[in-house]
């Protein structure tokens, strides 16, 4: 992907969270987080464990309450509103760190349940973008086993079809390479890239440092509950200006 | 070779692979396997024959007594005539009482087809239930089938189920319609949509319907014997088992006054004994209820036992909700399944395949409760031994037989129950662990 045209996004907010604050009881996880994510941008959010990466995605589709401040996805406001919920959830992939495919259910099953119930659409047309996805993902001919059957990257990939049937506009991921066997974390990057070239918005949470200088518009880094620093990711990598972005980056990097 | 001393090399490259080969056969013949599992050492040898010597005792003294069983007679005292002062079962009491212990002794002999028709369609309606692989379109019948029983068993008026489909049914529609808004406002908005139907039918339903009704009425209290046992423990275990289900979510549910209900009804009706219950359904609920509603005895007792399993149940799917990965809610959730489709599509179907054993643990445990019913005056099938037939003249005194009986229709379902559910744990077996 030539650089101007991987930094290039269209101007047409999907995400913008304004001022937004999260307790867990009396403890303050996310402090004002300010973020606005444009259609077709691939973010990717780090920082060290307990920063609260994870509660803020969980935010974005509504996992997790947020207490105070504002979240707007697709033009849709987060509220307690059970409507707009749905609405959002439909609309908003998620990818978890330890997959949770629905173990009762079929590779298949699991792919087509999302769209019928939800989207109603009907059983056959639903089986085909699922068999459609999951050739996307490079395992149609394991569509009728149980996820108990696959390894961890194959489940990892198959809950990325999975999401992809509902047709998300965006696609959260929680560190979904971090349970994988090394030589497994290569085929569900690749499947994550090949989503970002098609211009899928992403947000999503990893430490794999390779994916994020080749697919990233920006890079987010987390502390305490704060974005504390946010740049393109080569100046992010090249030339980091926060001290604590510094010390994570060495630590990250620095074998 | 160069390297003389004795260190053993590091470096090792395999250059011929190693072909697989067939796991080594062990020796095998019934002479080995008596002696690998019956006789492996002294101290089992000894256990062996001490068992075997059990055994034989039990079996000579008993084998004899059933199989020199006497069919034939009319009362215990012929049976100790032919018998001539062997001893041996008198068997002829199940002979010749076969229909009180069937049916209780007020249910119109004339009528015995309709709950023998009952108990084989009952069988065709289980069916798709217990057998997931059956066509789902069987459960239609399934879903008409409580109907159809009751109307078959009670006869009179079919306004009476028709009335309690249209509850049903309209109850079914609200729910639907009111569910996407919550769960909570289906749910109970469906039941009170469906009492609103009953008692609105109910005032509608002429006085004398019954009175020339195509299937003549036949009372609650004419029902007995092991119809009656079959016909609680179905009701029962049917109603207990979805009431045990709204019980253990609502259990889990954000709003307090829901969960406190719960957990109050759960704890209450765990901390009491069955017995009282029922006490308190044949004497005291006749008080709750206003003057003139003659709640059914049946139907009192049916209450009682549903609930005080499904406050059991409840806790065994308490359990088995326990055991599930958060992760799979926030799966559910995360798709944009809502509340009612995330229970039932993917929490539900998991937890209670965990639950299994301990619902079929209880179930077990209802049926055979049944027979409690005994003591607050129901012919049930004990109450049917202890009360007409050891009472009568003819039969004063059979106490084996009889009760051998009783105990062999039990063991025959409830056995029959265990060995469905281990079926279905397998056959529910996805995991791969
Ligand atoms: N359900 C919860 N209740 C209370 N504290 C929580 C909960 N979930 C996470 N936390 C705390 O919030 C902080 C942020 O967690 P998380 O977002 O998972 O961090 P990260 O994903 O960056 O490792 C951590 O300190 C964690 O202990
Ligand atoms: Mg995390």
């Amino acid at each position: 992907m030539a650089e101007s045209a991987r930094l290039q996004v269209s101007d047409e907010v999907a995400i913008s969270i304004t001022n937004m604050n999260k307790w867990y009881g009396t403890f303050h996880v996310l402090r004002d987080i300010d973020l606005t994510v444009y259609r077709g941008e691939r973010i990717v959010i780090c920082g060290p464990s307990g920063s609260g990466k994870s509660t803020l995605i969980r935010c974005i589709n509504a996992l997790e309450e947020h207490q105070k401040g504002k979240i707007v996805v697709d033009g849709t406001e987060l509220s307690s509103d059970l409507k707009n919920i749905d609405k959002i959830r439909s609309e908003v992939g998620m990818c978890f760190q330890h997959f949770n495919l629905f173990p009762h259910l079929t590779i298949l099953e699991n792919c087509t349940l999302a769209p019928i119930w939800v989207r109603k659409i009907p059983q056959k047309e639903a089986q085909e973008t699922a068999m459609h996805f999951l050739e996307k993902v490079k395992i149609p001919d394991q569509a009728d086993k149980y996820p108990g059957q696959l390894s961890g990257g194959q489940q990892q990939r198959v809950a990325i079809a999975r999401s992809l049937c509902m047709k998300p506009r965006v696609m959260l991921f929680d560190e979904p390479t971090s349970a994988l066997d090394p030589e497994m974390i290569k085929e569900v990057l690749d499947t994550m890239i090949e989503l970002a070239e098609e211009g899928m918005t992403m947000l999503c949470v990893t430490h794999e440092m390779g994916f994020a200088r080749q697919v990233a518009n920006r890079v987010i880094f987390m502390d305490a509950g704060q974005i504390v620093e946010q740049n393109e990711p080569e100046e992010f990598f090249n030339n980091p200006q926060s001290e604590r972005t510094q010390l994570f980056l060495s630590q990250i990097l620095g074998h | 070779m160069s390297d003389q001393n004795n260190k053993p090399a590091v470096a090792f490259v395999r250059e011929q692979p190693i072909p697989a080969s067939p796991p080594p056969t062990s020796a095998s013949g019934p002479v080995r396997w008596l002696q690998e599992n019956l006789f492996p050492t002294w101290g089992n040898a000894l256990l062996t024959v001490i068992s075997l010597y059990v055994i034989y005792v039990v079996l000579s003294s008993s084998l004899p007594w059933i199989l020199g069983g006497v069919w034939n007679t009319s009362s215990l005292a012929e049976c100790r005539e032919v018998l001539d002062g062997r001893s041996a079962a008198c068997f002829s009491v199940l002979r010749e009482r076969w229909n009180q212990l069937m049916f209780g002794f007020k249910y119109p002999p004339e009528f015995y087809w309709r709950p023998i028709l009952a108990f084989f369609l009952m069988l065709v309606a289980a069916a798709p239930v217990l057998f997931p692989d059956l066509p789902r379109k069987m459960l239609v019948f399934t879903g008409l089938y409580p109907f159809v029983a009751f109307w078959l068993i009670w006869g009179g008026t079919i306004l009476s189920p028709l009335l309690a489909l249209a509850g049903c049914v309209l109850g079914y529609l609200a729910y639907s319609k009111w569910v996407s808004r919550s769960f909570a406002a289906g749910f109970f908005g469906g039941i009170a949509v469906a009492f609103v139907v009953w008692w609105l039918g109910g005032l509608l339903i002429p006085e004398g319907a019954s009175d020339n009704a195509m299937l003549p009425a036949v009372a609650s209290r004419d029902l007995g014997g092991f119809m009656l046992n079959m016909m609680l423990g179905v009701t029962c275990v049917s109603l207990s088992v979805p009431l045990g289900i709204a019980l253990a979510l609502g259990r889990q549910s954000d709003l307090p006054i829901v969960k406190g209900i719960c957990v109050i009804f759960i704890e209450f009706i765990r901390g009491v004994p069955l017995i009282t219950l029922l006490f308190v359904a044949s004497v005291m609920l006749a008080y709750l209820f206003p003057p003139d509603a003659t709640v059914d005895l049946f139907l009192r007792v049916v209450i009682m036992i549903t609930m005080f399993s499904a406050a059991y149940i409840a806790e065994v799917i308490r359990g088995g909700l326990a055991a599930l990965p958060k992760g799979q809610k926030e799966a559910a959730d995360s798709l944009g399944l809502d509340y009612a489709q995330a229970m039932r599509l993917i929490i539900l179907p998991q937890a209670l395949k965990i639950s299994i054993p301990g619902i079929v643990n209880v179930a077990v445990g209802l049926f055979k409760d049944t027979t409690l019913v005994s003591v607050i005056s129901m012919f049930d099938i004990v109450g049917m031994i202890r009360g007409p037939i050891l009472a009568s003249t003819e039969w004063n005194g059979v106490y084996w037989e009889l009760f051998l009986f009783a105990a062999v229709l039990f063991f025959v379902v409830c056995y029959s129950i265990s060995q469905y559910s281990q079926w279905l744990e397998r056959r529910l077996e996805t995991d791969h662990r």
